[in-house]
């Protein structure tokens, strides 16, 4: 087991990082954008744990697996509060595609850009 | 041999599915091929010799996750609905060509990069191994984010908190609309699978000492059945007793802040475990955190600020426009 | 190769095979309703399955009842969801796929 070979995901690692990094400048939804820096991170991780199980030792490097398992909560803590900002944005500007020329209006005045009935007073 | 023929099927198959989950046409398949892909990562951290990781991969990573993005989806497309909204239809071809040749170049460099390293890291293996004896777990992760890298496990308790925080600052979260009484069969795989949670949460806390295990996936577990209870409509009580809440999601931190000053008092060094201790100091601290890492994770699902039980329907709608 | 690894290998074949057969079952057939019975046990005994042949590569009495334990959970899960997916398409009038219908 020592001498199996884990290169592969490393390169799975590598394309996991690209994929992610091309969705989340061409995808326009505020979920899959989410998603895709999820996915990012999980490549990250390939990489990380991949490097970990190659070193010498009767063991898998152990500093790895734990930093990878802090940064899973610290992935999922990102990502429960970037759904609360999405659904915030979405609650602000009526639209959960904001693209690149949208301002993220003032909540207290109907927004001229997204043409929709207004529909939000914010809470405090 | 035959493993690397697993890796050969597994990560083709990873990829593919890290691309459709981000690119289907279709949001809620995305979702479900996220979540799908979140359980085959699991599989490779097993093949990787991680077992710690692919506990938390499948329970926090996979699962909540998961949950979390599918909650938000039907939030929005449910208030999509009340207005029209106009899809922006995405780039046009040319940047979006430009950024696929951008990201191609990425992935040749990273590609580049990874194959250039040693194969054969020296790593920490060794230093973590030849003081475990005096750490006070014998199981190595746990051994590194107790006690060698006590620190930054503070901080991730401490991240979770923030995170929660937040995401309460922001937005009133509403239960679960759940109706059991033509459910019988929920309600009785909550009867079921609820005390076996529990069980396995504190199981999974005592046996990160030895094995792969530990307070994050205790944690993940509590978080898990603490949705249940949303989704089965029978956490309004739970949800409400705000003061209790808080209690427990500030409990890792305070005790973890607790237990780096006195050992600050006791050997002078900030988590300096007095030598022999170090096991029930370990024990002390995940116990809190793992209290406080349930909460906060089922909390997240909730979305927002509990509503604190002024009675449903009108605590529903206003919570929807807040 | 002892006696034990032949069977383990035995029966995870056959749990290959059932989940196969499931999910063929998930692509060709007509319906949710049909989909979900064919998902759910063939899935199931795959699980179960793949949990024997685990059994017999277990190393104490504890494993084994630990993995007994999850095949009873899973079997617990897949029933119940199986069921609210059904009642849910149901009352939103999801009608079950009949002989005439195309």
């Amino acid at each position: 087991m020592p001498d199996a070979d884990h290169r592969i995901y490393l390169l799975a690692g590598a394309a996991l990082f690209a994929i992610g990094f091309y969705s989340l400048l061409v995808q326009p939804h505020l979920l899959r954008r989410i998603m895709a820096v999820n996915v990012m991170g999980s490549g990250v991780f390939l990489v990380y744990l991949a490097l970990g199980a190659q070193t010498a030792g009767v063991i898998p490097d152990p500093v790895p697996q734990a930093m990878v398992l802090t940064g899973i909560v610290v992935s999922v803590c990102a990502t429960g509060l970037a759904l609360v900002l999405a659904d915030r944005v979405q609650a602000a500007m009526g639209k959960v595609e904001p693209g690149d020329d949208a301002e993220v209006a003032d909540p207290a005045v109907p927004s001229p850009a997204s043409g929709e009935p207004h529909q939000e007073t914010p809470s405090a | 041999m035959i493993l690397q023929i697993f890796d050969w099927v597994l990560l083709p198959v990873i990829v593919a599915l890290a691309w459709r989950s981000l690119n289907d046409r279709d949001l809620f398949r995305a979702v479900i091929k996220f979540i799908a892909l979140g359980l085959l990562l699991a599989v490779a951290w097993v093949r990787l010799r991680a077992p710690d990781v692919a506990l938390a991969e499948a329970a926090v990573g996979s699962g909540l996750t998961g949950a979390l993005i599918l909650s938000a989806l039907v939030r929005m497309r449910r208030r999509e609905q009340a207005a029209t909204s106009e899809a922006t239809g995405g780039i046009e071809v040319m940047r979006r060509v430009s950024i696929g040749i951008l990201s191609l170049a990425l992935f040749a460099a990273l590609c580049w990069a990874v194959v250039a390293l040693p194969a054969r890291p020296t790593g920490l293996t060794e230093a973590s191994l030849a003081r475990l004896s005096e750490s006070g777990v014998t199981n190595p992760v746990t051994a590194v984010l107790l006690n060698y890298r006590g620190y930054d496990t503070l901080l991730e308790v401490g991240v979770l908190l923030l995170a929660i925080i937040g995401v309460w600052s922001l937005r009133r979260g509403e239960l679960p609309a759940a109706d059991l009484s033509d459910r019988p069969l929920l309600l009785s795989l909550l009867r079921v699978v609820l005390p076996v949670l529990v069980l396995a949460a504190g199981y999974m806390l005592w046996i990160g000492a030895f094995a792969p295990g530990g307070a994050f996936q205790g944690g993940a577990l509590l978080g898990g059945a603490l949705v249940l209870l949303m989704l089965g409509g029978l956490a309004r009580r739970v949800v409400n007793r705000s003061r209790l809440l808080r209690a427990g999601l500030v409990l890792g931190v305070l005790v973890f802040a607790m237990v780096c000053a006195i050992t600050l008092l006791l050997t002078g060094g900030f988590l300096q475990y007095p030598s022999g201790s170090g096991g029930a100091w370990i024990m002390v601290i995940e116990s809190a955190a793992l209290i406080s890492i349930g909460l906060t994770l089922g909390l997240l699902y909730l979305g927002g600020r509990p509503t604190g039980g002024q009675g449903d329907s009108a605590d529903r709608s206003s919570s929807d426009h807040a | 190769m002892s006696v034990l690894d032949v069977l383990t290998g035995l029966l995870l074949t056959a749990a290959v095979f059932f989940f196969v057969a499931g999910t063929v079952g998930l692509l060709r057939f007509p319906d949710i309703y049909s989909r979900l019975h064919a998902l759910t046990k063939a899935d199931n005994v795959g699980v179960g399955l793949t949990v024997l042949a685990l059994m017999l590569q277990a190393e104490n009495g504890s494993e084994i009842f630990r993995l007994g334990l999850i095949w009873v959970l899973v079997l617990v899960a897949s029933a119940t969801v199986s069921f609210l997916i059904g009642n849910e398409a149901y009352r939103r009038g999801q009608k079950p796929w009949t002989r005439g219908t195309p």
